[in-house]
């Protein structure tokens, strides 16, 4: 037996050794480079999803009357259609507030025949798709089903976007307390068209929880730690997403015991609607439901401040319908 | 010289050295010794913390890198790591030497392969599955880590303590550290150590993670034990001496070989040499372990592994715990990705605050280190820990960057708060037992302090009034250093005890 290999055998040999040892460091080059898992995203700034104005409509209508349906399609079309704010083609993201895993009548969860007028009104426009996403404080599944929201979602043509942990990501607001914090980004990065649905709510710590509150069932983390600046976390949030339209759903009003309510001593038949591009304003207006004024609502004077609105809503052009 | 008596030398220093690496990072000693070069240069700590953290933790152009590094020697030269430099092997090797029989004609029966050897590798895969989802038990079993835990967490306070008792002083500077559970870590290490006076080697055989890891590795080695059949006249003595039990009488299991030279040496006829390329049939390059084995290992480790994790078994993934990492961890379960129960922060620690976790971690935290504030304390201006740390589960930070003057690798703001302290005001003697205290306001180390007085008038219970000091908590200032609890004059549970950072914003 031969003790020596051929040529074309030890070229093999040390070839397959040294391509091994080349990819095991290049491979460990490559890795060092790498971002470790878990490491934090870089932040993301949110966008404005506002629309411009639109000549001869008004920026802001209050809607009175009944059914629900009805508000909403008069709504639209006091401020110039549907049109002006959904063209073919867009994604449409629908914050409306489902915190709560209870039946709509207890008025803590947005109206869901307000939400499905508003997802049809989208799906007419032309929307390539409507998402209807929220981070509840109950268990997920369950608000979604119990207030009716998911129903109603599905049964307009929306679709009901759960929150995951992959969803949320870190937000730019430099110089804020919700600087870096995590929220539900993905639906909001997919979205180009953004509105708010939300009900008029008495709160505990608040006063009251309206269209800017309801922007906090898209933060993450531990966000029960923002009560200790309520107020200035909702004045960050009407900074922080800049929506093409609120609704303020007053439909049902939670005078007490909010924000859960839970007998139906704690609401009210409000009957009334209103729809706007300025959510300080409608908060300012949804004050008044609540019987008492925006100079109650600390945070609205801290948003106005920041020039993220008007607190002082009468001086929009607002136009005041009755159905 | 013989080769053998080198790699007997080549043993002793890297032994030696491994031992004064451990001996020179404990506090006041280390002066900036690259004292985690074993870890560092571990390439199965390499290769799993890589997996699960999908990024090579390095240092320049140290840390992880040479553990790399050294995967690169195994490609090209085998396993010489095992047989050459490993300190654990080394021990092993000296156990057997000095406690395995020295008849021939056992020595060559112990050396023989047996077919259950195999093990170490459905250990390896299960290992490396466990860390593709991020969960790290590589430390359990890995040779380095599980002696470097041994030696800090055991050995040395058992030789500290037998120093000090003979009158001889101690290999600690002040007093002998102690380490909760530490007893288990030592059956661990010894049962181990004395299997070798059973079987050779029987940890580095069959159980023995990074071995099996280079053994995969050795596989296109170009360089290897080469047996000339024609010289041969199949004594077997090569088997007398031979360290992975590798067949050098028969086909050489490239993967199970150790490089020892022993075979070389034992030979009468001169039929072994360590050769270059030397003909292919006279090695098998794998090991053998069947490939539904291989499956059922990997299969096995991706179910155990989760499983635990969701079954409770480890950590609440709440990411809150109860218990207090050292400053500049990652957060949970970024930990957890890279910790590899080395203990060697326990060996840095100058307070000995730093304790081995029993199961109260957690099973994935088994080892991994925690603060026992009765114990010690987290003296603010000391980052130790994370500078010996291999893997980066604790960061390095500088002294300004835990206190918050420099920018911190974590991005966060303002000092390192590992904890926020609160008080049990039933315990607390000014709160509960009109008596005078705040030894916890007089120690906090925070300027201005995190713990501060309220003058407060009581009416005693013999109806006196008088005015006592209580202490109370800025969580805004407070880094849970715990230096309060440790100097709480409370017996038992302190009055005033660190949890974990209470997060104000």
């Amino acid at each position: 037996m031969s003790e020596s290999v051929s040529r074309r055998d030890a070229i093999k040999r040390i070839g397959a050794c040294g391509a091994a040892a080349a990819a095991l460091g290049g491979g460990a080059l490559w890795l060092s480079g790498r971002r470790p898992r878990g490491a934090a995203p870089a932040p993301w700034a949110l966008p404005s999803w506002a629309v411009a104005a639109k000549a001869g409509a008004p920026d802001q209508v209050v809607v009175r009357g009944s059914p629900a349906k009805r508000l909403v399609e008069a709504a639209l079309e006091e401020l110039g259609g549907i049109q002006r704010f959904v063209v073919p083609g867009d994604v449409v993201l629908i914050k409306p507030n489902a915190a709560f895993d209870r039946p709509a009548w207890q008025g803590s969860t947005t109206n869901p025949d307000v939400l499905r007028a508003m997802v049809a009104a989208c799906m007419d426009a032309g929307a390539a798709e409507v998402l209807v996403a929220d981070n509840p404080i109950h268990v997920p599944e369950g608000c979604f089903r119990k207030t009716g929201l998911g129903k109603a979602t599905e049964e307009a043509g929306g679709r009901v976007w759960l929150p995951r942990k992959v969803d949320f990501g870190p937000v730019a607001l430099p110089g804020t307390v919700l600087d870096g914090w995590s929220v539900f980004l993905e639906p909001l990065k997919r979205a180009t068209k953004v509105i708010g649905i939300a009900p008029v709510k008495d709160h505990n710590l608040a006063r009251a929880s309206m269209t800017l509150k309801n922007w906090y069932g898209l933060l993450g983390g531990p966000r029960n730690q923002l009560h200790q600046k309520l107020d200035e976390t909702i004045a960050t949030l009407a900074g922080m997403v800049k929506p093409t339209l609120s609704v303020l759903d007053g439909t049902r009003i939670l005078i007490s015991n909010g924000p859960t309510g839970g007998s139906p001593e704690d609401v009210i038949d409000g009957s009334v609607l209103a729809m706007g591009i300025d959510g300080v304003a409608l908060d300012a207006f949804g004050a008044t439901l609540l019987e008492i004024t925006a100079a109650d609502l600390t945070y609205l004077g801290m948003a106005d401040r920041q020039g993220f609105g008007t607190s002082d809503w009468t001086s929009l052009d607002t136009r005041e319908v009755t159905v | 010289m013989r080769i053998a008596n080198v790699r007997v030398i080549s043993q002793a220093f890297f032994l030696v050295l491994f031992i004064a690496c451990l001996y020179l990072a404990t506090a006041p000693r280390i002066a900036g010794f690259p004292t985690s070069i074993f870890l560092e240069a571990d390439p199965l700590v390499s290769v799993a913390v890589t997996i699960a953290t999908g990024h090579l933790y390095h240092v320049g152009a140290t840390g992880l890198f040479l553990g790399i590094g050294l995967l690169i020697a195994t490609l090209i030269l085998g396993r010489v790591f095992c047989g050459w430099i490993c300190p654990f092997g080394t021990l092993q090797h000296l156990v057997h030497w000095l406690g395995f029989s020295r008849s021939a004609k056992a020595r060559i029966d112990g050396n023989r392969y047996r077919k259950w050897y195999w093990i170490k590798y459905v250990i390896l895969i299960g290992l490396l599955v466990g860390a593709a989802f991020q969960i790290l038990q590589i430390g359990l079993l890995d040779p380095i880590a599980l002696a470097s835990r041994s030696f800090t967490d055991f050995v040395f306070p058992v030789i500290d303590q037998g120093l000090r008792l003979l009158g001889l002083g101690g290999i600690a500077p002040s007093q002998t550290p102690v380490f909760a559970g530490a007893w288990l870590i030592g059956i661990v290490f010894f049962t181990f150590l004395l299997m070798s006076v059973v079987i050779p080697r029987f940890f580095c055989r069959a159980v023995c993670p990074l071995g099996a890891l280079m053994g995969v590795f050795s596989r296109l080695a170009v360089w290897r034990i080469h047996r000339d059949v024609e010289t041969c006249d199949a004594c077997n003595l090569c088997l007398k001496g031979c360290e992975g039990a590798s067949d050098p009488h028969g086909t050489l299991r490239l993967s199970e070989c150790m490089v020892c030279m022993n075979c070389v040496e034992d030979c009468p006829c001169q039929a072994l040499s360590f050769k270059f390329l030397p003909p292919s049939e006279s090695a098998k390059p794998w090991p053998d372990l069947s490939g539904r084995r291989a499956v059922l290992a990997g299969v096995g480790g991706a179910i155990l592994f989760p499983s635990l994790r969701r079954a409770g078994a480890t950590v609440p993934l709440s990411g809150s715990p109860g218990w207090i990492r050292p400053p500049g961890s990652h957060p949970e379960a970024g930990f957890l990705a890279r910790c590899i129960k080395c203990d060697a922060c326990l060996n840095s620690c100058p307070t000995n605050v730093l304790q081995p976790a029993g199961l109260e971690a957690g099973f994935e935290g088994l080892w991994t280190p925690i603060l026992d504030m009765r114990v010690g304390y987290c003296d603010v201006t000391c980052t130790l820990c994370g500078h010996v740390c291999p893997t980066g589960a604790i960061e390095r930070l500088t002294p300004d960057q835990r206190s918050g003057k420099a920018e911190r690798p974590d991005g966060g703001e303002g000092p390192v708060q590992i904890g926020t302290a609160s008080y049990d005001r039933g315990r607390c003697l000014p709160w509960a037992m009109d008596t005078a205290c705040v030894v916890c306001e007089e120690v906090c180390p925070t300027s201005p302090k995190a713990i501060y007085n309220r003058k407060q008038e009581v009416v005693a219970r013999d109806g006196t009034k008088r005015v006592m000091q209580r202490p109370f908590v800025d969580p805004k200032l407070c880094v849970g250093c715990g230096i309060c609890e440790h100097e709480c004059p409370i017996r038992g549970p302190a009055a005033v005890r660190v949890g974990s950072h209470i997060g104000t914003i």
